[in-house]
């Protein structure tokens, strides 16, 4: 099953190797892993996305909790939660692409954010299968380049990961 | 007071109280070594190779309830640590070591001497840390302390460039740490604590299995109060010996690989399970899927709750400093109004005194060659059951942790988790010197010792009268072991086809060589040896090349399909 991890810890030099040296010694996955401060700049929040039975996701939280750098560790998607990436994608836009890819990133409510004679940068965010979907949308052979983030997440309501 | 950060890493040590720091001097250390040199609080005890400096910190923390303390240099002095700071890693012993780093603006850049070592040693260590600023050596090595012996206690590594150590700052130990990320638990969960009574008090055929978590917490008193007051048996892990007095008639052994009929026939068929700071490992219960084949309701009492259903799920999971727990559980037990059934109980005790019955244990006491169960017999009877036994790993290890009946804690001393080959000697020194005049003996075999035998010298220089009793089977015996179960009697590589004279290599260093070849000569040579109290005396005991530590659960099996002896 999937399951978005997301932590606060210490924002120090060596907290993210220690993070994924944890998933790579004891063989968990990572799916993506995100992170950076947060509006308390000693803190750094890191969103990890992974899968697993539910007796590894225990250990996971667990051993993450056991790092001695890490603050606080919940399991977002054991409730209601939102999670958001975003993606930077190169297309080729020359003559009758140019109209149709500026059609699909509006559709997308994406926005053209670099534009050249021969491309644009197209800015989406949204939760991973809308930035899956835009692929299918649009003609793959035009991509030059992507880059994504990674989903980062966060309870809804009252659910409120500080310290 | 403004000092130097090496000044600074000495006072800091100074005021920790710390005897000695277990080390090896090298480039980046200097400014270090030059501060020790200074004063003589804190004695330095110089070792052969950084591997025995780090273990011999390990044996003087797993002796005392001290943290013990190491200091290597750069690069190899680092590398050379790492088994040693892995192997107090998985047995979780508190120790700080302080390694030499380059200085500041050569880190990156391939230096002479330089490594990663905040990542060559992360997997290994509870933390690391980088000192990049002088002002920052202090808070540091506090919290190095502080992170090393509470909680579930490890080792904590504190990295420091040499040019830092020469920078001046002003000297400030802090009296208290508070990390907003790091509060260990103390007490149980009291609804969860009561649960476990309510089942133990239900218990018909109850088991207590309790392991390292109880000698590193100073639990054994309260051990023994529990299990008496309740009449349940009760096993040890290997790291647990002497948790529990084991010439108790409630001690039914060790349990697991190695362990007795009747503590791993208790552990399966029990209905009702105290774990208590131990963690099912593979080397314990085996196949974790055949340990579920008996349903039974389990109670779990650990430090760290990532032991906590990480190979058997658990019924009630106690999340808890042991010592703290069990203090709640005896005060609830005292108050209870009822008793475990006694008929129950006394049936489950006719099982287990029938299992007992099978003499899991017993060799050939007719053998005119030397039987290594003998030897470890006859040193319980020399050392009066007293003295403190370090073991290297292998089948001398198993022998030594069944047919030695400590009936204390803190007096078996072994690499139980990481299985560390030449563990043995130099953890033996570090006990020495935390408990002088005590016996302490090294069991050994001839492929363990030889992997740390440089330490006869530093055993010479500090005059450390250990008592090394090497059982010389020429074999690497529990791979020769396995390969004659496993592998068709193949042995490939487990035979040393040249071995020293060890009598006269520990002569050479100065101490006293004796070679045994004889039944009828090892009390004699056991006596002698604990007989010269400021000598240290090796004991190169020839034993028989083909004996094999039984019962045994071979790998991947359940816990009651044992070999025994009996069966071959």
């Amino acid at each position: 099953m999937r399951h978005v991890i997301s932590l606060l810890l210490e924002n120090e030099a060596g907290a993210l190797s220690r993070v994924s040296g944890l998933f790579s010694a004891r063989a968990y996955n990572i799916e993506s892993l995100t992170v950076a401060p947060t509006d308390d700049p000693s803190l750094s929040r890191m969103t990890i996305v992974t899968s697993g039975s539910d007796d590894v996701i225990e250990q996971i939280t667990k051993q993450l909790n056991k790092l001695v750098e890490v603050v606080k560790v919940v399991d977002l998607s054991e409730a209601a939660h939102i999670e958001r990436e975003l993606m930077l994608v190169k297309v080729r836009a020359t003559g009758k692409d140019r109209e149709e890819l500026k059609r699909m990133a509006d559709i997308f409510r994406g926005r053209i954010i670099d534009v050249t004679e021969s491309a644009y940068v197209i800015e989406l965010t949204g939760n991973s299968t809308k930035l899956d979907a835009f692929f299918d949308a649009i003609d793959r052979n035009l991509i030059l380049e992507t880059v994504r983030t990674g989903v980062c997440g966060i309870g809804r309501g009252d659910r409120i990961l500080r310290i | 007071m403004v000092v130097t950060g090496a000044e600074v890493v000495v006072k800091c040590l100074q005021e920790e109280n710390i005897e000695y720091v277990f080390g090896y001097p090298g480039g980046a250390v200097l400014h270090i070594y030059d501060e020790l040199f200074k004063q003589d609080k804190v004695r330095h005890v110089l070792v052969r190779h950084e591997q025995a400096a780090v273990h011999a910190a390990d044996g003087y923390a797993r002796s005392t309830e001290k943290v013990g303390v190491a200091l290597v240099t750069s690069g190899p002095g680092v590398t050379n640590a790492v088994t040693g700071i892995a192997t107090a890693y998985m047995d979780s012993i508190p120790l700080v070591v302080i390694t030499g780093q380059v200085p500041t603006a050569a880190i990156g850049l391939d230096a002479f001497q330089e490594v990663d070592t905040v990542g060559i040693t992360r997997p290994c260590v509870k933390h690391n840390f980088l000192v990049k600023n002088v002002e920052d050596i202090a808070p540091t090595i506090k919290k190095a302390f502080y992170l090393a012996r509470t909680g579930r206690p490890g080792p904590v590594l504190v990295d420091i460039p040499k040019d830092v150590t020469a920078q001046r700052c002003e000297y400030d130990y802090p009296r208290s740490v508070a990390m907003r990320s790091y509060n260990p638990v103390v007490k149980g969960h009291q609804g969860q604590i009561k649960k476990a009574v309510q089942l133990l008090l239900e218990a018909r055929r109850p088991m207590v299995y309790a392991g390292g978590g109880v000698i590193q917490s100073n639990s054994s008193e309260k051990l023994v109060k529990l299990v008496r007051m309740l009449g349940f048996p009760c096993t040890n892990t290997l790291m647990g010996l002497g948790g529990y007095p084991a010439t108790d008639r409630q001690f039914v052994g060790m349990l697991g690989m190695h362990g007795t009929y009747e503590a791993n026939m208790a552990m399966q068929y029990s209905d009702v399970l105290l774990a208590i700071g131990a963690r099912f490992d593979d080397r314990v219960i085996g196949d974790p899927a055949h340990f579920a084949q008996v349903p039974r309701k389990i109670i779990h009492i650990d430090i760290d709750p990532s032991s906590i259903s990480k190979r058997v799920k658990v019924d009630i999971p106690i999340v808890g400093n042991v010592s703290d727990v069990l203090d709640d559980v005896l005060r609830l037990i005292e108050s209870a109004t009822s008793r475990p059934d006694g008929e129950a109980l006394a049936a489950w005790w006719a099982q287990i005194e029938e299992w007992r019955g099978r003499d899991c244990l017993k060799y050939d006491r007719a053998s005119p060659i030397i039987k290594p169960q003998y030897v470890i017999e006859k040193l319980w009877e020399v050392t009066g059951g007293d003295a403190f036994v370090t073991s290297d790993v292998g089948q001398h290890q198993m022998w030594a942790a069944q047919f030695y009946k400590f009936d204390k804690p803190r007096r078996w001393i072994n690499s139980g988790g990481l299985g560390t080959m030449g563990f043995g000697l130099p953890a033996a020194m570090g006990v020495q010197l935390a408990h002088p005049g005590s016996a302490v003996a090294c069991v050994t075999g001839e492929g363990s010792i030889q992997m740390c035998i440089q330490e006869l010298g530093t055993c010479k220089q500090f005059r450390l009268p250990l008592k090394i009793v090497n059982l010389n089977n020429r074999y690497l015996g529990m791979v020769r072991q396995w390969q004659e179960l496993f592998h068709g009697n193949r042995y490939s590589g487990s035979y040393m086809d040249f071995l020293p004279d060890f009598a006269r290599l520990a002569e050479a260093y100065g101490h006293v060589g004796i070679t045994v070849e004889s039944p009828s000569d090892v009390e004699g040579a056991l006596q002698e040896a604990f007989e010269r109290k400021n000598e240290l005396v090796f004991l190169d005991i020839k034993v028989d090349q083909t004996e094999n530590v039984y019962p045994m659960v071979l790998g991947g099996k359940g816990l009651t399909e044992m070999i025994l002896s009996e069966d071959l």
